[in-house]
């Protein structure tokens, strides 16, 4: 084994106090009133609602048509949940649609800054069913309702609609045109006709509740009852959600919520809080049990603990910019704690052999080879079942379109993706322990501690739990 | 040191286990199973208030009001003061939003002045909660198999198959005092009783596997010169130290999140830190006491079955 030189205990360290630096403080440029942010700092940390509130609600359709919802119903269910979502200012939501299960899975938080936020009602308004309305022109007001004429004249409402497909055509040059093929039901096709022959030329705005989706062009008198919303700029993404919306509007059941939940902001911070605490407590605890246990080797482990718990943050946080925040709740911290305990696993082991090999007659530099050796395997084998556990926990209670749920998603068919969000963090803070414990308790420490018994001063058995000389 | 003579009192260590799984069992016919409404659907809703609140009153409004039967539960927020009433529903009747929405309503009108206030709301759907009850079990299971898979790759050479079998009956005593752990502290089964549990399958066979390397490597060392026996008691008084110290670190980390979590009223990480306390200290004791006696058993029964 190569020697490891004396400054590497040094640099170590230094690259954890400026890793320390970094994960608590950030980094951020600024150009004018333009803040970017390169290093998120702890601050940017993405709560979940256990913890700053919010609500985690299940919307199915009503029972009795339960089986004879279609695909196309519940990515028009979808659609209008993200539309009311915006509307209501709520920008920050994950939405998942289960098709197997005829579930769509909302989950949002707490707005900041507000006060006199009714999770219920915001629920009740989600749910209900969508006002899919064809308006004169495109007036709106400063609040973005309908104004004028708008507000009153009225062309269709979703009942006159059968269904709204996107389509595209394709010109001469090759280049695609994509569009919304409209079908409408006999009366609908009626008022249309109506409609588009007075408005010839002006707008028809289509507006789901008060929000405004579309407003096309009046090119000629429709009849028929088949009309096409087209436009030279739409994108084939544009095109689906517009038709989306728009068989929303003909959808022909409200929600359901019989499965929600909802926590207010007050409850879950100051358990954060608490748990915080938790944690420094639990750590200055493990620390001095390993330097008064295993003094040098205690010592470095412990060092290496604060990198292990420090690189945890960056990977909850994402660390750089551009990577985003992984949410963390209650059991998340929990799994951060529980991590600084079993942490030190790896550093007990090795030190542990340490302290045999130096009493079987070993010299300080073979035994520091034969314990860090002869413990690997060990720790490998504990951290590889403990890989597994957080990989299952992952996929049985992540999101849908996580990595490992997707992984044993023929394990999990049967079942919808998990309600129940807060687990999930939990599984992600244990895996991110156990791996970078391998980076830090491992080789951090290995390095570290060869590098330490280089100085004359530190090789004492003594120091490393050996016979005293 | 002094060797513990882990290996001759393998009797001693079953029986111990047998009377606590017998305390458990007896414990769950006396108090029962309860199922979190995460599991078996139901309502929960929690308010807070600040003045004065008479709880037979707060029950006969909130009934007529829902026009169901419901139970109220007060307690005490350490961290705020504040009282708490905590309404439970039956699973049979679901509580739409709407619902809810007029109930909060009318209570506010109501009981307004003594500051009453939503703290939180939880309705489940009882086909949803038994889901999501089998998908854990589930999870439980498919974790244990891949336990057993892994240990008997990795320790062919020590008779892959039978280590990893008595691993895996170590872990279902752990999972059982998990269970009853639950059972004790009156907590209901959620879904932090999954994490636990299968946290509990990674942490305790990490005992066990730390200590099967150590046979693996001692095999190596000493080949046939000694017996199962003698073999697997060297092998648990090498790794025995660590046991105990790994489980003094991980069991304070929790110590520590239990009790701030009980003066916060943390009931969330309450239910997850204290199973996982008793679940740790019967992984270690079921990994020295439980799977590796078992194993020097089943060596001792299959001699044809003996590492190569």
């Amino acid at each position: 084994m190569k020697k490891v030189g004396k400054p590497v205990f040094f640099i170590i360290a230094a690259l954890i106090v400026l890793m320390g630096y970094l994960t608590v403080y950030g980094v951020t440029t600024t150009y004018g009133d333009l803040t970017r942010t390169v290093i998120k700092s702890i601050n940017d940390v993405r709560w979940g609602i256990d913890i700053r509130g919010g609500v985690d609600v299940t919307f199915s359709p009503p029972e009795d048509i339960l089986e004879t919802v279609t695909d196309e119903q519940m990515a028009a269910a979808e659609s209008i949940i993200q539309v009311r979502l915006v509307s209501q200012n709520i920008t920050d939501s994950e939405i998942y649609t289960d098709y197997n299960n005829k579930r769509i899975i909302v989950r949002f938080p707490w707005k900041a800054d507000e006060t006199e936020f009714n999770p219920e009602e915001a629920i009740a308004e989600l749910g209900a069913t969508a006002a899919l309305t064809f308006r004169a022109n495109a007036n709106r007001d400063a609040d973005g309702n309908p104004a004028g004429e708008t507000a009153t004249d009225i062309i269709l409402e979703g009942k006159d609609i059968v269904s709204a497909e996107a389509a595209y055509t394709e010109t001469q040059s090759g280049a695609r045109e994509f569009m919304v093929n409209l079908s409408l039901t006999e009366e609908g096709a009626k008022k249309f006709e109506a409609g588009t022959e007075r408005l010839i030329g002006q707008t028809i705005s289509i507006w789901m509740d008060n929000t405004m989706i579309s407003s096309p062009t009046v090119q000629s008198k429709i009849s028929g009852g088949e009309a096409t919303i087209s436009g030279s700029n739409f994108t084939a993404e544009e095109v689906n959600d517009l038709a989306n919306k728009i068989n929303a509007g003909a959808l022909p059941f409200a929600l359901r919520t019989e499965n929600y939940n909802t926590i207010s902001p007050t409850l879950g911070l100051g358990a954060k809080d608490a748990m915080m605490l938790a944690g420094v407590i639990a750590f200055l605890i493990i620390a001095a049990i390993m330097i008064s246990f295993y003094r040098l080797p205690g010592f470095v482990a412990v060092i290496a603990l604060l990198g292990q718990v420090l690189l945890m943050i960056a990977s909850i946080t994402g660390f750089f910019g551009v990577f985003p925040s992984f949410t963390l709740t209650l059991p998340g911290i929990a799994g951060i704690i529980l991590s600084i305990g079993f942490g030190v696993d790896a550093n007990i082991i090795t030190a542990e052999r340490i302290k045999e090999e130096l009493r079987s007659g070993k010299t300080l530099d073979g035994a520091l080879n034969a314990g860090f050796q002869r413990a690997f395997t060990a720790i490998f084998d504990g951290n590889v079942t403990v890989i597994i556990v957080a990989v299952i926990l992952m996929a049985a209670f992540g999101p849908p379109d996580g990595l490992f749920s997707k992984a044993l998603s023929w394990l999990f068919f049967m079942f919808g993706p998990s309600t129940s969000g807060s687990i999930y963090s939990f599984g992600y803070t244990l895996l991110m322990g156990v791996v970078l414990n391998l980076l830090m308790g491992v080789l951090a420490s290995k390095l570290m501690l060869k590098s330490l018994s280089r100085f004359e001063a530190l090789r004492k058995p003594s120091l490393y739990g050996g016979d005293k000389a | 040191m002094r060797q513990f003579d882990f290996i001759g009192n393998t009797k001693k260590y079953f029986a111990f286990s047998i009377a606590l799984l017998v305390i458990a069992f007896a414990a769950m016919l006396i108090f029962g199973v309860q199922l979190d409404i995460q599991f078996k659907g139901g309502a929960l809703i929690t308010y807070s208030y600040t003045g004065e609140i008479d709880r037979n009153e707060f029950t006969k409004s909130v009934q007529e009001l829902l026009g169901q039967g419901v139970s109220v539960q007060e307690s005490t927020d350490l961290a705020t003061g504040k009282q708490n009433f905590v309404v439970s529903l039956a699973a049979s009747q679901g509580l739409t939003a709407e619902k809810q929405l007029e109930l909060t309503n009318a209570l506010g009108e109501q009981y307004g002045g003594a500051g009453l206030e939503t703290v939180s709301i939880n309705v489940v759907d009882p086909t949803i909660g038994n889901e999501f009850l089998l998908k854990s079990l589930l999870a439980v299971a498919f974790a244990a198999v891949l336990m057993i898979i892994y240990t008997s790759i990795r320790f062919r050479m020590i008779s892959g198959w039978s280590a990893g079998v008595m691993a895996v009956a170590a872990l279902l005593h752990d999972l059982l005092m998990v269970f009853a752990s639950f059972i004790l502290f009156r907590f209901p089964i959620n879904a932090n009783f999954i994490a636990v549990c299968l946290t509990i399958l990674g942490y305790s066979l990490n005992d066990t596997i730390v200590i099967y390397d150590r046979v693996r490597e001692n095999k190596r060392l000493y080949g046939n010169r000694l017996s199962v026996a003698e073999l697997m008691n060297k092998s648990l008084n090498q790794s025995l130290k660590r046991s105990l110290m790994t489980t003094i670190t991980t069991v304070a980390s929790m110590v520590v999140v239990s009790v701030v979590a009980y003066i916060y009223n943390v009931e969330s990480i309450l239910s997850f830190s204290m199973p996982m306390i008793i679940g740790m200290l019967s992984g270690v004791y079921s990994s020295l006491c439980i799977a590796c006696p078992l194993w020097v058993l089943w060596q001792q029964k299959h001699p044809e079955d003996k590492a190569k």
